[in-house]
């Protein structure tokens, strides 16, 4: 076990996997010998060489195909995208593409060997462009796992399990958490299933759930929450793409209330999603409305960023009105 | 019907065309010691202009040393220079006429300087106060100006290009004498959206120039890994469209090259690639260290191609500037930045009411909802949001 951050947590995964599978490539704009604009990738290039780890020309659209074409070949493709903001020049590719090979060859040719890595997120005073959450667009498109971890010790587990899963993951890391998140992490390898949620924390007057860097907000909420004496359950969803209905809906029949996070916008968020399919499972539990703190419906801000974010305080006031509802 | 293929010769052997079949010339007109070329045609330029490139150039190299050295003291967030750039820049923008329409990659501020942007109108920009044209909300450096018709710019790379296709088109449509000038990286020429831009402009004839600023790298990538044909220049003939390659240190080339560009475009209604040839002097931006992907002796070989001080040479061979007046307008340029600086970085920042505007043309009901709801939240919790505190 060593204390290390998120992006040497996902170096060493990524160290690991290109170690086990000889068939596995890692490449995206700046990887190679630069090892990314977040360093990600450093050193892996001087370790596995240039014909596994390498710097692609400037196109999303290629390097997605060409990890399309890697993998229906047989091959592992590990593809950085170097921000998410990015990633919709790939759209095509990913959604029509990687997302349908297994279906519509009758499983004769899949890409289940593709992960596109992208760092997404804000709170880092990017403006839109190097700050959206774009998550949902993908959880709409049947055939792709989207999976998103909260701290080093997931974003090694989840990545590994990510890369050796036999169907595509994009893997959403959260750069706000690079440098910040410090944790233990076992040298060895792991992994963490993917489509399982993780109970973070129990509790027995609502149910808070978010992914990635918000998983953090709602902690900070739900310790605010605590000095009023409400109690509350932290789940972390981890993976978007299948989701654990089943985690998240046992919760709420506990709770009987549930409140969800997330920094994308509010309307056609994932939230929706998850509110829908819960109110469903759970009606007859339901203390009060599903409550959602999300980013507002405008492109993310530059400058009113800290007011556009669904942070902390604002997650405590609706977990308050949840509970007094 | 035609097709290109039948005024080819025939062969009845094998023989592959290979990137060397495609030989493109540099244009090259003024030396590194300030004097031209012999027998070089020099570009329309007089005195006036000479002045105005070069008042130019010595603003940029000003605005871009005190913005990266006020980023690095933490008073802006992000900036980007143009430091080496500024022929390929100036040169270009200096041959236009007002009315074209720019658009731009990142890198090029020169140009919209040299349009008339002021000191003050840069500053509101970098430090997002209230006064900026964008009302904040993009980074610094994403200028724009519709009254210099300076487009916008966005972060995601490439998506101008097919864009300025657009916007030729429609010149031509207007009736108009002008034409759109679109510039861009070797690094953003491998997306889609460029191979687009170009096929689309040459098919449908559409008055643009694509300016590709070939300045070595792509943030870490070096052009070796970018490219393996003969750089970007060889795409144009491929696609049908007149095609240059400058050198892009050398303002006499670039203005030479895109004032006939333009004139071209102008009476054929068609589009003009040109490839200026330069290098990157600066890191890719404030958040970039080059150190760990190109050598100290690189940079230095580079600094010897200074465009501004080859420029600089000819005009004072010229007796069109002196080395005091040189010093002088550095001085000037130094003092304006600092005092505009002060300015600007006192102004608050744009209403909270901005957050909603823009979206659509008028806010929908459901924004207009969540921005009652979060002022609410702002009021009852000011001293959480030291930015909006109290402009509620
Ligand atoms: C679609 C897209 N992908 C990636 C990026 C991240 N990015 C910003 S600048 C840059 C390099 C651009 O290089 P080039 O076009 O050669 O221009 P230069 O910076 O050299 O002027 C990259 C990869 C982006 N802005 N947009």
């Amino acid at each position: 076990m060593a204390k290390i951050n998120m992006l040497q947590a996902i170096n060493d995964a990524l160290s690991m996997a290109l170690g086990t599978d000889e068939k596995a490539i890692l490449f995206g704009e700046d990887v190679g010998h630069f090892g990314g604009v977040f360093r990600a990738t450093s050193g892996l290039q001087e370790k596995f060489g240039r014909d596994r780890c390498f710097n692609t020309p400037l196109t999303e659209q290629g390097i997605a195909g060409f990890a399309n074409g890697l993998a229906s070949n047989g091959m592992t493709a590990i593809a950085e995208i170097q921000f998410a903001d990015y990633i919709f020049p790939a759209i095509d590719q990913i959604v029509n593409e990687t997302a349908k090979f297994r279906y519509r060859s009758g499983n004769e040719f899949n890409v289940g060997g593709v992960t596109f890595r992208t760092p997404y997120g804000g709170g880092i005073a990017g403006g839109h462009y190097h700050s959206q959450s774009p998550e949902a667009y993908f959880t709409q498109t049947a055939g792709l796992k989207v999976v998103v971890p909260r701290n080093a010790y997931q974003a090694k587990g989840l990545l590994l399990a990510s890369i050796r899963d036999n169907n595509p993951v994009i893997f959403f890391e959260p750069k706000r958490l690079y440098r910040a998140n410090i944790a233990e992490v076992p040298e060895g390898d792991y992994e963490i299933e993917l489509g399982k949620a993780e109970v973070v924390r129990e509790g027995k007057d609502i149910t808070l759930l978010a992914w990635g860097a918000q998983v953090e907000i709602i902690e900070n909420a739900a310790d605010m929450a605590t000095k009023e004496g409400i109690s509350c359950e932290i789940i972390d969803l981890r993976t978007l793409a299948p989701w654990d209905a089943v985690t998240v809906a046992e919760s709420v029949k506990k709770t009987g209330r549930l409140l969800i996070n997330h920094e994308a916008p509010l309307t056609g968020g994932f939230a929706g999603e998850i509110a829908a399919t819960i109110q469903e499972e759970c009606f007859l539990y339901l203390e009060s409305p599903i409550s959602r703190v999300c980013g507002l419906d405008t492109p993310y801000p530059l400058i009113h960023e800290k007011e556009y974010m669904p942070d902390a305080l604002k997650t405590f006031d609706a977990i308050k009105a949840s509970v007094k509802f | 019907m035609s097709n290109a293929t039948s005024q080819n010769e025939t062969v009845h052997r094998v023989s592959f065309l290979d990137k060397d079949s495609i030989r493109i010339p540099i244009l090259k007109i003024l030396q590194a010691d300030g004097t031209v070329y012999e027998n070089a045609v020099l570009p329309v330029i007089d005195e006036a202009l000479a002045h105005r490139i070069y008042d130019t150039c010595v603003f940029t190299r000003v605005l871009d040393e005190r913005m990266l050295g006020a980023q690095r003291q933490g008073r802006i967030s992000f900036y980007m220079t143009c430091t080496g750039e500024e022929a390929s820049i100036i040169g270009s923008a200096a041959s236009l006429d007002n009315q074209d329409v720019i658009l731009a990659q990142y890198r090029e501020h020169a140009a919209l300087r040299y349009r008339g942007f002021t000191t003050e109108q840069f500053m509101n920009q970098l430090f997002s106060n209230e006064k900026d044209l964008g009302k904040g909300r993009q980074m610094p450096i994403h200028y724009g100006s519709a009254e210099l018709h300076y487009q916008t710019i966005s972060s995601p790379l490439a998506t101008q290009i097919p864009q300025a296709t657009g916007v030729g088109y429609s010149l031509k449509m207007q009736g108009k004498r002008n034409i759109a000038i679109c510039y861009f990286g070797e690094g953003a020429a491998s997306e889609g959206d460029f191979h687009a831009g170009l096929n689309m402009a040459a098919v449908l004839k559409s008055p643009t120039i694509f300016f590709c600023r070939n300045n070595g790298y792509a943030i870490s990538t070096p052009t070796s890994e970018q490219f393996v044909g003969n750089g970007i220049a060889s795409r144009g003939p491929g696609y049908g469209m007149y095609t240059i390659r400058v050198d892009g240190n050398d303002m006499l080339a670039v203005l030479a090259a895109t004032q006939q560009a333009r004139a071209y475009a102008v009476e054929n209604h068609a589009p003009v690639l040109i490839e200026a040839m330069t290098y990157r002097l600066g890191a890719h931006s404030s958040s970039d260290d080059p150190s760990g992907y190109r050598s100290k002796d690189e940079e230095a070989k580079w600094q010897q191609h200074d465009p501004v001080k080859r420029f600089k040479l000819w005009m004072i061979n010229k007796g069109w500037l002196t080395e005091k007046q040189d010093a002088e307008l550095f001085e000037k340029y130094r003092s304006e930045v600092l005092a505009e600086v002060k300015i600007a970085e006192k102004l608050p920042m744009s209403h909270i009411d901005t957050l909603i505007e823009d979206v659509y043309d008028t806010p929908t009901p459901r924004l207009q909802q969540q921005l009652d709801t979060l002022k609410k939240h702002l009021k009852k919790y000011p001293k959480s949001y030291p930015k909006s505190e109290g402009r509620v």
